[in-house]
């Protein structure tokens, strides 16, 4: 480990890390989603032309990724709650930690279907 | 510190590192007040937002991955979403005081944390504070603007 750094690796570090970088995705991603949505104030074909780009191959994988971002932020963000309320929480941190991860696979295995069922369906036939 | 000097790592800490000659590095506690630290700042505004952070998180699992459920998930997915889909859940006020109540945690709750990030990262006083404001800026924007669209949404507007 580096001297003078309070960057201490392993799974408390890196959950810490990817909690940050999955929030400012989802944060981006709030902005843009409340802008499309205002389109319904603008007309009916203008909204209905927005979302056609969300039925998109590449941007429903990315909605495939957005639903990643959010399960991991909002998971290990009941582990961080756990932490900070619950007595025994700092010394469970890694053990919530890949119980977060293995959740997260499990709901990530589950929304496969279901979320990208519009490419799959365009792309391989009914 | 060249390999010779370094005393033989003990057991998994790097303690031996360091000693009397040799003491280790100390770091600072972030934000430690100092002489420079003006009265005013004195609140608990920090607390708040510590805290504003973890209630609003716990609504927001229930709200955001519901949400998420409705759109992306159930009924085929992405596949239904139209002005048709929107104006069809608008119409109850449920889902209207469920969006609202959203966008404005979501929004407080991100803006909050991305203020936490700016504070970490950007090290200049000038470059913290022009993105502070951009950040702010957009907020407002954005959080007006969505609750005036939950407000004013006409499913006859054409």
């Amino acid at each position: 480990m580096p001297a003078g750094t309070l960057y201490r690796g392993r799974e408390g570090m890196w959950s810490w890390v990817a909690h940050r970088v999955t929030g400012v995705l989802i944060f981006f991603f709030l902005f843009v989603h409340v802008l499309d949505t205002a389109l319904v104030r603008v007309s009916p074909e203008a909204y209905d032309n927005v979302v056609a780009t969300y039925k998109t191959p590449i941007v429903n994988v990315m909605e495939y990724g957005l639903v990643a971002a959010i399960l991991f932020h909002a998971l290990n963000g009941l582990r961080v709650i756990a932490v900070d309320f619950w007595s025994k929480g700092p010394r469970y941190q890694k053990q919530m930690l890949w119980s977060v991860v293995a959740v997260w696979a499990l709901l990530m295995a589950g929304a496969f279907y279901p979320v990208l069922q519009h490419t799959l369906r365009t792309l391989f036939g009914s | 510190m060249s390999a010779e000097t370094t005393p033989a790592v003990s057991g998994v800490d790097d303690v031996t590192l360091y000693d009397v000659d040799n003491p280790a590095p100390v770091i600072e506690a972030p934000r430690k007040r100092t002489k420079k630290t003006p009265k005013a700042t004195r609140t608990n505004f920090e607390m708040y937002g510590w805290l504003f952070m973890r209630l609003s998180g716990i609504l927001l699992v229930v709200l955001v991955l519901g949400h998420l459920l409705i759109q992306l998930v159930l009924d085929g997915g992405v596949s239904k979403i139209g002005f048709a889909f929107v104006a069809g859940r608008w119409a109850s006020p449920f889902w209207q005081a469920w969006d609202l109540i959203m966008l404005w945690l979501a929004m407080l709750h991100g803006a909050n944390g991305l203020r936490t990030v700016i504070n970490d990262y950007a090290e200049r006083d000038n470059t913290r504070f022009w993105l502070k404001m951009l950040l702010y800026t957009a907020t407002v924007f954005t959080v007006l603007l969505g609750t005036l669209v939950i407000f004013t949404f006409d499913p006859n507007i054409r």
